[in-house]
């Protein structure tokens, strides 16, 4: 069973993504932990990427300021040498291809297996791109997490059926962002995925209050927020642990209503 | 050419948000069926001819021919196409496919403005909205082609992410297509992005090979020995090669913008400085840092000033099909001031970076050898940042 299953072990799970390096590495680390003890259950550490194009307006700020503040791929390896001393829970790599693909694929994947990391997710790989990195995640016991959008239709069982981890599902058309409402029949497509999968699925993209959680969680097996969050680290800089994991106790609460 | 999924040797893909994917497979679908549609290529052809002003002319430049003193100068005249450059032979195109597959909104991203009033120039004409995605820096450098884009009903949204330049424009064009897609159509500028996006440009662009294939074995009665264009995403230029492709005789030359220099960080000559990487929808050479960041470019020319280059031109490049040499900036102006003194034509400051290279070729060469540069657009755009250039603070 892989690391990740775990997230979804004890009822519905609740998913937060952070920038790394945004302002800087020493806050990511104490953000990372607050989150973990305030019950996230998964964590993605995204690596910041100049060009970001799948997100919105929150996250292409952070990944500004992380740059600038100097992240590095290699910096952000040993941060999670380091988290991992003493955070037990799963932890992933949100990230674009070419940041896996300019370091070397083998050495970025091998790296990530050696350290404590669980799988990647990567938005500008669809189904049809897997093969650039889905053989050597394999090679290292590393989970390649599909995407599946409103849009997809047909092409979800297919994408179910070849999924590892669990299923991404992007509860909107767009980029990333908060949202007011979700539209999306997102019951029909965890119906399709369950159909071809046994593996969990969890939906993000939009997610900013409890509430949202909770009516996302109770149609899925969890809920990702990322914006909302990196909106905190924004307002709060050095500052913002205390109130991120405020922040995640009150979603996790709204998670567990669905349980 | 193209292997499955638009893979040129390792180049191309689609490596593209899940989003996107039902929309490029729909388009290649439609492309697929249209292009071999002759009801489609006649519309298209008319449109070309009558609304475009096709074929465009094959100038024998005489006195930069004796000028240089070697090889005689033939320039391919796509600034006397409707909306002044090549960009609307594949808006036109593209336009009437969107149009075809029930779509009603146009989006483009535009660098020096030329795809951005093509594109509007199409929408108007074939009843379509418009938006255009044009980087904060652009927006300033080609003032007038923005209040162009504006009069023909497009709406233009500065884009001030990134560098604000044309990269910036192209993720904002994709971020904004994510987000609606059903009635929408991205009239992507380049033949670059994801698979079709490549091919259906380069198709439509081929064109100009065509033309010049047919105009100079009319003229000459023989093939060139050299096609010179500039590259910055590479339309122009594979429409100037594709036909010459599997003649080896011919020589393909591309002009990537060195700006103030390959070995500055202020270039944008990606075969010359880049490696390979993965961005925008494909596999190709990007510049960029150690850890994969997109570096920003700089050129004086908006339309070249792109951190990367289509997944063809990778291709002919790592197969020696085609050479790619870098103009900077001073050469590109200097060529900018020559043909307008020497024939009277003000080229684009894009094209006056193929110009450029045909200086430095021509002379080598004897005056039994041809040589065809692609004169990609005309240069009324550039006049007011060239004058700035000059040290001239003249208003559009």
């Amino acid at each position: 069973m892989s690391n990740i299953a775990k997230a979804f072990q004890s009822g519905k799970a609740f998913i937060a993504f952070i920038t790394c390096g945004d302002p800087d590495l020493e806050t990511t680390a104490k953000a990372v932990r607050a989150m973990a003890e305030a019950g996230a259950d998964l964590i993605e550490l995204g690596i910041p990427f100049s060009d970001p194009t799948a997100e919105g307006p929150v996250i292409q700020a952070a990944n500004v300021r992380a740059l600038r503040a100097g992240t590095t791929t290699e910096k952000i390896f040993s941060l999670v040498r380091d988290l991992r001393r003493d955070v037990a829970v799963p932890m992933v790599f949100m990230t674009y291809a070419n940041v896996v693909y300019s370091y070397g694929a083998e050495a970025f994947l091998s790296t990530c297996a050696k350290i404590g990391i669980d799988g990647l997710i990567l938005p500008d790989i669809p189904y049809e791109e897997r093969a650039e990195f889905q053989p050597l995640c394999a090679r290292y016991d590393l989970d390649l997490v599909p995407l599946v959008a409103p849009t997809s239709a047909d092409r979800i069982a297919r994408i179910a059926r070849e999924a590892s981890g669990f299923v991404y599902i992007v509860s909107s058309l767009g980029v990333t962002g908060v949202r007011q409402s979700i539209t999306t029949d997102i019951g029909a497509m965890v119906h399709l995925i369950r159909e071809n999968t046994a593996l969990p699925c969890a939906v993000g993209f939009g997610i900013s209050t409890p509430e949202q959680a909770r009516d996302m969680a109770a149609l899925a097996d969890g809920a990702i927020v990322g914006s909302a969050i990196v909106k905190l680290m924004a307002e709060h800089g050095r500052e913002a642990a205390p109130y991120v994991a405020d922040y995640v106790r009150r979603m996790k609460d709204g998670v567990r209503q669905a349980d | 050419m193209t292997n499955p999924r638009g893979r040129f040797g390792v180049h191309g893909g689609q490596y593209i948000p899940e989003t996107l994917m039902n929309a490029v497979i729909e388009l290649e679908a439609a492309y697929d069926h249209y292009k071999n549609d002759p009801a489609f290529q006649a519309e298209l052809t008319a449109l070309l001819n009558d609304y475009a002003g096709r074929p465009s002319r094959l100038y024998f430049a005489e006195k930069v021919t004796r000028d240089l003193g070697g090889a005689r100068v033939y320039l391919k005249r796509e600034d006397l196409n409707h909306t002044g450059a090549h960009k609307i032979n594949n808006v036109l195109g593209q336009a009437l496919l969107a149009k075809k597959m029930g779509k009603t909104r146009l989006i483009a991203e535009t660098g020096a403005g030329q795809h951005g009033v093509a594109t509007a120039t199409a929408a108007a004409l074939l009843d379509m909205e418009c938006v255009v995605f044009m980087g904060e820096e652009d927006t300033k450098r080609q003032a007038l082609n923005v209040y162009k884009m504006r009069l023909l009903g497009a709406r233009v949204v500065p884009v001030t992410s990134g560098t604000a330049t044309l990269k910036d424009a192209v993720s904002e064009a994709m971020r904004e297509w994510t987000s609606r897609i059903a009635d929408t159509h991205y009239c992507l500028g380049s033949v670059m992005g994801p698979h079709p996006f490549p091919t259906i440009v380069r198709d439509f662009q081929a064109v100009i090979s065509r033309e010049i294939r047919e105009q100079l074995l009319a003229l000459e009665g023989r093939l060139p020995d050299a096609v010179i264009a500039c590259v910055g995403g590479g339309s122009n230029a594979i429409g100037a090669f594709y036909h010459f492709i599997d003649d080896p005789s011919v020589r393909l030359i591309g002009c990537e913008a060195a700006g103030r220099g390959i070995d500055t960080p202020e270039t944008a000559a990606t075969i010359s400085t880049g490696r390979l990487g993965i961005f925008h929808g494909m596999k190709s050479y990007f510049c960029q840092d150690e850890f994969g960041q997109i570096a920003p470019v700089y050129s004086i020319s908006a339309g070249l000033d792109y951190p990367g280059i289509g997944p063809e031109h990778a291709w002919l490049h790592d197969v020696g099909r085609a050479e790619y040499v870098a103009v900077t900036d001073d050469e590109a102006v200097e060529a900018f001031e020559y043909l307008s003194r020497m024939e009277g034509i003000i080229p684009a400051i894009e094209s006056a970076h193929a110009l450029a290279c045909a200086r430095r070729l021509a002379p080598t060469l004897g005056p039994d050898k041809i040589v065809v540069v692609n004169l990609s657009g005309r240069g009324d755009k550039d006049c007011a940042a060239i004058a700035r250039y000059r040290g001239e603070d003249i208003h559009e």
